[in-house]
């Protein structure tokens, strides 16, 4: 095989506009993180290492052949599961929340492999019974969403569960779920809120009222989000320029390679930087959907759906987290923020998706 | 037909999927609408109010640390409390050349070495955009000098604070204990704990004693300030403010009184007392013998006091009267003697006689009495009374060391007491199986004889030998014990009494208590151990002796103090609750190395006793010095 044969096959699994919108968001990351990192490099160099853990794993789910990956949605589903009760009996108490389970070898989040594995285990569920789909089955995996996500919620991680809640969500939406019932669902949620309200306690009201309302708590989750929103404000039409926010560099900005890494970029490049952060995941989210639409089986399709809108939702609710119209829940700015366990998981997200789109044409043949 | 069919639906099928498809990419873009929206809202409409804010940071959220609770004794005598004072601050990040700007303080107020060095700490551990304390405690003279000039300064500030005070400073020191500066194992707590918000602004917390467990009731809540600084820092006007909420205050069941009269009755003897109500567990005196100037902590020890602290062969910053773990040599006779009633191994009237020593069957080992030539015929009142030895090896190897530890453990020995203070050590009553678990070794007979004396493994704190103490004065019930009686909060005028927690009642027989406490009078009675500590009391005083052992004596030696150094001199043990009939205090006194329980340690009881049962103060202390003689534990 010559060097380019070699290439080819190397590639021929990568969707190429996907991987360009990824590797610019990547490379934004890093340039953020320099300047928040205050023009240092130890964490540009370790998230390069996280980087180049993700694509590599990217790079193999991607080669992996359609029918493997739904092999797979059993027993990652399962593994979660396990975890998440395991979490529950023996998991590590950090912050007041139980969240972490402790393998001798190495501490976990199973939280976050639950994150691919609920959609992935609803979307094989949905493809198995494809033919025949009654209420039934639409209940039986609104029960496979519900289980974890109230194991979750226990922890309590309220903000992961809820975002679990919107990717199980998506899966019934795409694999559609009667407007009727959505509509009662949703009418049900509001006749059952004041209910659910009075029977809470006075510290959890104020808990949740806090969430809506950060001034409440100034000094704690609230800080952060003053201070994100002067930094965001601050920033302008074209921003203070690269390395030159105030509000980062004179350390008002909490959290700010993580979480609150947005308010960085929006402050040292401004509206324009904004918008040309907005359009690189706009561009990414569109090939997502550019895939969905051309994908080939009702599972491809379901799971090439939800990977792309829940995508969507991680970098709305970040940035509108961080400019303050919702509430401070942990979610990280997906492929910007520092940290391997969302890159690992987002980009795993992606090789699905890569691997959708270029099986497909073996199977049609 | 049939494949037609499905071929139709799987059509109809992605029509609507692909609708869906474009529901979410709809939903999507309004996502993205919003985003934009609220951006170009922060970044163009607002962009002048932000813009001001971040440039002059004209708003700074400051929060306001609320006063610290005061700890005050049973009789409202303040044992902890703030005064204000004036500190001279400067923030680095506004201050250009930090030595220049040091050098021209010192013009006008006295900077210290001292000072220098600790700021440069400080400087090193805190982000320089906060205000750091460069002299605290300005006179007002210091203090109008400076504001005179202050234009000449930026970033260097006077600032009102407020500074703990312990007025009964040593006496009091392992009582109270201390509060330090924030460190970074105490903001890790902090962090677990969920309180870094409450804590922002607070540069001290509770670091030992009572300011350390009590420390969620003393440092109150944080208020919040917003307020409109100038370019200089300096605040211009308040926003919105939310007051702080002082923490609460500490009423102590401690007698300060008291606890002075105890604290000045060691003299020059190291050692412990612990005063007990026996009726509610409430601790009326705790002293630890020396003590420490409290104060010396709170802005972190210089390295020379701590050096002199940490290496005194006194060790004054070991809490002796929680952590002290003494062998209880003769108190545990009381204890036995119950022991011996209760397993019905010893009649009342049963006698044995004393030879001088004690032998286990087959075998020459003579464990000796203290008295040679031994008591002659003992019953078991006057074995308590004389504190005969040989009759306590006999009861030990009848009882087994099994059942001592059973009967032994419901008095509290061996565990911790659970008092209100952090760090109690839990002392040692041995047994089988831990023997074999701590030294992989059987228990021996040997081992058994002994411990009837309180003189083999085991081991005590004076706080467990005070609660077991109150618990015998209390016919066998026993309280938790306590320090703080009362929590009262400041804001909404609410007091809450602590209440006296019950342990097990023991459910003595009243026979035996009886016996064992009449025996304890006698104790202090003519021909008992401790006669002379006792004489002339219009009280009657139940008591006992004891001395713990130090140094082992090998067969056939003598023990003489004069010859033995004086830190290798035994431990003088004494508990004692009065008045007899009715008790009102119990207490146990250590005196390390002080020789005889009956000459060291029971005259400091007294003073404590006449004290709290009579108001008596005492004059100018006697020579405690050790007395030769016959009289013994």
């Amino acid at each position: 095989m010559t060097r380019r044969q070699l290439w080819q096959r190397f590639i021929v699994h990568l969707d190429r506009p996907l991987l360009l919108g990824i590797c610019l968001l990547l490379l934004t990351s890093l340039l953020v993180l320099y300047s928040a990192d205050n023009a240092s490099w130890g964490q540009p160099l370790n998230q390069m290492l996280n980087i180049a853990v993700a694509l590599t794993c990217m790079w193999l789910v991607a080669n992996l052949p359609l029918h493997y990956l739904m092999r797979t949605a059993v027993p990652i589903y399962l593994l979660g599961m396990a975890l998440l009760v395991g979490v529950a009996l023996f998991g590590e108490i950090s912050h007041g929340a139980r969240r972490w389970l402790n393998l001798g070898v190495a501490t976990i989040q199973p939280s976050e492999l639950m994150k691919i594995g609920v959609p992935l285990m609803m979307a094989w569920y949905f493809e198995k019974h494809e033919a025949t789909l009654t209420m039934k089955n639409y209940i039986v995996a609104t029960l496979l969403l519900l289980v974890p996500v109230g194991l979750i919620a226990r922890q309590p991680d309220l903000g992961t569960a809820i975002l679990i809640s919107a990717s199980g969500f998506y899966v019934l939406f795409l694999a559609g779920l009667s407007w009727r019932v959505m509509g009662g669902l949703f009418v049900a949620a509001l006749a059952g809120a004041p209910l659910i309200w009075s029977m809470l306690h006075d510290y959890q009201r104020l808990r949740i009222m806090m969430l809506f309302d950060p001034s409440q708590d100034a000094l704690g989750k609230g800080y952060h989000t003053i201070q994100a929103t002067i930094a965001v404000g601050s920033g302008g039409l074209l921003g203070k320029g690269y390395l030159k926010g105030t509000q980062t560099h004179l350390d008002f900005l909490p959290e700010r390679t993580t979480d609150f890494i947005f308010a960085v970029y929006s402050e040292e490049f401004g509206l324009i930087g904004s918008l040309i952060l907005l359009s690189l995941y706009f561009f990414v989210i569109a090939r997502g959907f550019v895939i969905t639409a051309n994908a080939s089986t009702y599972f491809t399709r379901l799971m090439a759906g939800s990977i792309t809108l829940i995508f969507a939702t991680y970098a709305f609710v970040n940035m509108g987290m961080v400019s303050g119209i919702l509430p401070v829940v942990g979610v990280p700015l997906p492929l910007v923020s520092y940290g391997g366990t969302s890159m690992l998981t987002l980009l795993l997200g992606f090789g699905m998706l890569m691997s959708i789109e270029t099986h497909k044409k073996l199977i049609k043949t | 037909m049939n494949k037609h069919v499905e071929l139709k639906n799987h059509q109809r099928e992605i029509y609507y999927f692909r609708l869906r498809l474009a529901i979410s990419i709809g939903f999507v873009l309004v996502l993205l609408v919003i985003l934009l929206a609220r951006f170009a809202y922060l970044q163009v409409i607002r962009h002048d109010h932000y813009q001001t804010l971040a440039e002059s940071n004209r708003i700074s959220v400051v929060p306001i640390v609320p006063n610290r609770g005061l700890i005050l004794d049973r009789n409202g005598l303040v044992l902890a409390h703030n005064y204000s004072g004036y500190t001279l601050e400067i923030t680095p990040s506004k201050t250009a050349g930090l030595e220049d700007t040091i050098n021209e303080l010192s013009t006008l107020v006295e900077i210290t070495p001292k000072d220098r060095k600790r700021f440069k700490k400080l400087l090193a551990e805190r982000r320089n955009f906060e205000t750091l304390m460069i002299r605290n405690r300005l006179s007002d003279e210091e203090v109008a000098r400076f504001a005179a000039q202050q234009y000449r300064f930026p970033g260097v500030e006077i600032k009102a604070r407020l500074f703990r005070d312990y007025p009964y400073g040593e006496k009091t020191a392992h009582l109270i204990g201390y509060i330090g500066r924030i460190n970074q194992t105490d903001v890790t707590q902090l962090e677990e704990n969920e309180l870094t918000a409450n804590y922002r602004g607070s540069d001290y917390i509770g670091k030992t004693g009572l300011e350390q467990s009590y420390e969620s009731e003393l440092h109150g809540t944080t208020g919040v300030e917003q307020v409109e600084v100038d370019s200089g820092g300096r605040a211009v006007r308040v926003l919105s403010r939310t007051p702080p909420s002082s923490g609460n205050t500490l009423v102590l069941s401690i007698d300060a009184k008291l606890q002075e009269i105890a604290e000045q009755s060691f003299g020059n003897y190291r050692g412990a007392l612990v005063a007990i109500d026996p009726n509610n567990g409430e601790v009326l005196a705790f002293v630890s013998k020396p003590g420490y100037d409290p104060s010396l902590f709170i802005d972190g020890i210089d390295t020379q006091s701590w050096d002199e602290l940490n290496n005194s062969p006194d060790t004054p910053l070991n809490n002796r009267a929680l952590r002290g773990q003494y062998p209880p040599g003769s108190t545990i006779k009381p204890f036995m003697a119950l022991a011996g009633l209760h397993y019905g191994e010893r009649a009342p009237g049963l006698t044995i006689n004393d030879p001088g020593y004690f032998t286990l069957p087959g075998s020459s080992h003579q464990y000796r009495d203290w008295k040679s030539g031994g008591h002659g015929s003992v019953d078991m009142f006057k074995s308590i009374v004389v504190s005969c030895d040989t009759y306590y090896y006999g009861l030990a190897t009848d009882l087994g060391v099994d059942r001592i530890f059973n009967y032994l453990s419901r008095f509290g020995f061996g565990k911790k007491t659970g008092i209100d203070l952090d760090g109690e050590t839990p002392g040692l009553l041995p047994s089988q199986d831990w023997k074999m678990r701590r030294y992989q070794q059987k228990w021996y007979a040997g081992d058994t004889v002994s411990v009837g004396i309180g003189q083999g493994y085991n081991l005590v704190t004076p706080m467990q030998l005070a609660l077991a103490t109150a618990t015998l004065a209390n016919n066998g019930i026993g309280y938790k014990p306590h320090l703080v009686r009362e929590v009262r909060s400041v804001q909404i005028d609410e007091n809450h009494a602590i209440r006296s927690e019950s342990l097990a009642d023991l459910r003595i027989a009243p026979a035996h208590i009886d016996l064992v406490k009449r025996a304890m009078v006698a104790v202090t009675q003519p021909g008992g151990t401790a006669v002379q500590a006792a004489a002339g009391a219009p009280y009657h005083i139940a008591g006992k002796t004891g001395t713990a052992q130090v140094v082992g004596m090998k067969q056939g030696e003598k023990y003489d103090a004069s010859k033995i150094s004086e830190r290798h001199r035994d431990h003088a043990w004494f508990i004692a609750f009065a008045p007899a009939e009715q008790p009102g205090i119990a207490l146990v006194v250590l005196a390390e190395n002080g020789g005889h329980g009956g000459s060291t340690a029971a005259p400091i009881a007294r003073k404590v006793l006449d004290y709290y049962l009579l108001g008596k103060v005492p004059q100018p202390l006697p020579d405690l010095a050790d007395k030769e003689g016959e009289e013994h534990d």
